[in-house]
């Protein structure tokens, strides 16, 4: 009994220690794609064509080629010298470089370095993310009973939600508290607040760390060490040996990649979605968001510990199906309530203030003439319509359509949009709850940080990080269907499920200590 | 259940160049439309990035197409060769 009770505490301890970590680190990594556009501004000026190819190039570098060489790197290794020492390192590099980046002078102070600072710190968050995550679920995995790997294992997967959620939550609350007048906060956080949250995240690495410095390696890692028979030459192991190979990439097109997409849309492109195409207002789009999670994260832990009962592959196969299915009835769903023509047809429309500005086009005689009028629905729903017409000096008018845009939705409608992402959140739940156990038991302990890494960090930074992008870029060639984007998705979690119905197998392994 | 295994490895086996004939040709018709340096580089990333994933897609294919997922392994001894 005294001893099931050390056990149970021994592995809570294991638990927090990684899971801190990695949600830190996923903290870090969001922070920087959440302040994309005030941090383009401070280092990256589109005035400055190399700085703009900077910009580009952090962008897509860091998130979808670096991920999967720091997996490569950091994987081999943590099957080399060990897990804890391995992703300790990681967060020290992540922690040290999120920091740096709060200290990096502006592109107007220093020029060119500060772009080229930035993306040489931005490049070491992608490598050290890339190696985190293989780390954690591992040790986690390694001190976990067989028949609770699931649900053990579940909560290293709520990490990455609640990274988003927090890293979320310090920008608001930042980009809120600067100043009584709204206004001047925001002004005053594009140009220095934005600072707040990369500095502040010294202070959570630093407790991390000492946490992860009091922890014992994994003792089926230690083992394989005093026997002597830890890899020699991980990565070929990993991805040259036959054997290994095939469950690599079964891993990868049977289970990583469609999971990959299921959460990136589920979290990323919704967000995206709901604030660029929806036009909702910055704070709600966000806010909405934030709901979503917090309903929405106990389900991880809820489908681990399911998945511990009935195998991995068929929960995770019910969220891609799921994803494939729903994705089309929600985004339409989501155009439908925030529609401003339609919804004019069903309701009286209150005209407020009206605003003009005049200005000259640059290099004519031509002026562009922008009205900006506040509206408000009956059913409180309330935007701004902005017409942006042309006067030619002939004294022509050119009209454009009007744009719709910082639609502040009423409670029943926001409520809709939370309830909307909060079911893709809960498909996102299926797929990655069980998915870090059924990686854990599908290779060696020798090799299991490389070999799991690898498909993990392809599935997610690669098929799941360019989402987003995928998915808007289809918009813009197709452009007569807003819903086009979901396409890219849809066609990558319906090849997942069927190589994974095919191929996967639903054994739980009772034995990781091979 | 193995013969279709191995009967959809042939179409994992197309999927890779297919995929990459897609790519590259889509790539070719954005950058010409769009020709500045941020479309290049968004397509050159997709382009260089795929294209590995695409030949793993074909080996994939291969491996199915041999009967290699017939049996999964059950234990790490059966994985090492």
């Amino acid at each position: 009994m005294a001893d099931n009770n050390n056990e149970t505490k021994g592995i809570w301890k294991v638990i927090g220690a990684s899971s801190v970590g990695t949600l830190i680190e996923w903290y870090d990594f969001y922070i920087f794609g959440s302040l994309a556009t005030v941090i383009a501004n401070q280092f990256f000026p589109k005035t400055n064509p190399t700085a703009a190819l900077l910009s580009t190039l952090a962008t897509f570098a860091a998130g979808f080629i670096v991920r999967p060489f720091g997996a490569l790197v950091f994987g081999r290794l943590g099957d080399l010298i060990g897990r804890k020492y391995t992703f300790l390192l990681t967060l020290i590099l992540m922690g040290g470089s999120t920091f740096a980046i709060g200290l990096v002078p502006s592109y107007e102070r220093i020029g060119f370095a500060a772009p080229i600072i930035v993306l040489l710190l931005r490049l070491l968050q992608g490598l050290a993310l890339g190696g985190e995550y293989g780390g954690a679920a591992t040790y986690v995995a390694e001190h976990a009973p067989p028949e609770r790997r699931g649900y053990f294992t579940s909560w290293i997967q709520t990490t990455a939600t609640l990274g988003l959620f927090v890293s979320l939550g310090v920008i608001l609350l930042t980009r809120h508290s600067l100043d009584t007048d709204l206004q001047k906060s925001i002004a005053k956080f594009n140009d220095w607040g934005w600072r707040i949250p990369f500095l502040v995240s010294i202070l959570l690495v630093i407790v991390s760390i000492y946490i992860r410095l009091k922890m014992k390696e994994s003792p089926l890692f230690s083992k394989l060490k005093s026997e002597g028979k830890i890899s020699v030459n991980p990565l070929k192991e990993s991805f040259v040996h036959r054997g290994n190979l095939k469950m690599v990439l079964l891993a990868l097109f049977g289970a990583t990649m469609g999971q990959g997409v299921i959460w990136y849309t589920g979290q990323f492109y919704a967000q995206s979605f709901i604030e660029n195409v929806c036009k909702i207002d910055f704070d709600q789009s966000r806010t909405i968001i934030i709901w979503a999670i917090l309903f929405a994260t106990p389900f991880f832990v809820v489908f681990g510990a399911w998945s511990d009962k009935v195998g991995r592959k068929w929960i995770m196969m019910a969220g891609m199906l799921a994803g494939i299915l729903f994705y089309r009835p929600i985004y339409k769903q989501f155009v439908e309530l925030s529609d401003i023509g339609k919804l004019k047809l069903e309701q009286t429309v209150t005209a407020g203030e009206t605003s003009v500005k005049r200005e000259l086009i640059n290099g004519s005689s031509d002026s562009l003439v922008t009205t900006t009028t506040l509206y408000a629905l009956a059913d409180g729903l309330r935007y701004k319509q902005v017409e942006a017409d042309t006067i030619f000096s002939s004294g022509r008018l050119g009209k454009a359509a009007a744009i719709h845009a910082e639609k502040k939705l009423p409670s029943s409608t926001y409520w809709n949009f939370v309830w909307l992402i909060f079911v893709q959140i809960i498909f996102v739940t299926m797929v990655y709850g069980p998915i870090a156990a059924f990686l854990v038991e599908l290779f060696p302990t020798k090799i299991r940080y490389t070999s799991m890494s690898l498909p993990y960090h392809v599935g997610n930074g690669v098929f799941g990080g360019l989402t987003p992008f995928i998915a808007t870029l289809l918009t813009t060639i197709y452009t007569g269907d807003k819903l086009v984007g979901l396409w890219y998705p849809i066609g990558v979690a319906a090849v997942c499920l069927v190589i994974g119905l095919l191929y996967v197998n639903n054994h739980i392994d009772p034995d990781v200590n091979d | 259940m193995n013969q279709i295994k191995r009967m959809f490895g042939i179409i994992w086996m197309l999927l890779g160049p297919f995929a990459i004939y897609y790519l590259v040709q889509t790539a070719l018709l954005e950058i010409s439309k769009k020709p500045v340096i941020d479309t290049k580089i968004q397509w050159g990333v997709f382009v260089v990035i795929f294209i590995p994933i695409a030949f793993g897609l074909v080996i994939f294919g291969y491996y199915a197409f041999k009967g290699e997922y017939d049996h999964l392994p059950e234990s790490s001894l059966e994985i090492e060769d």
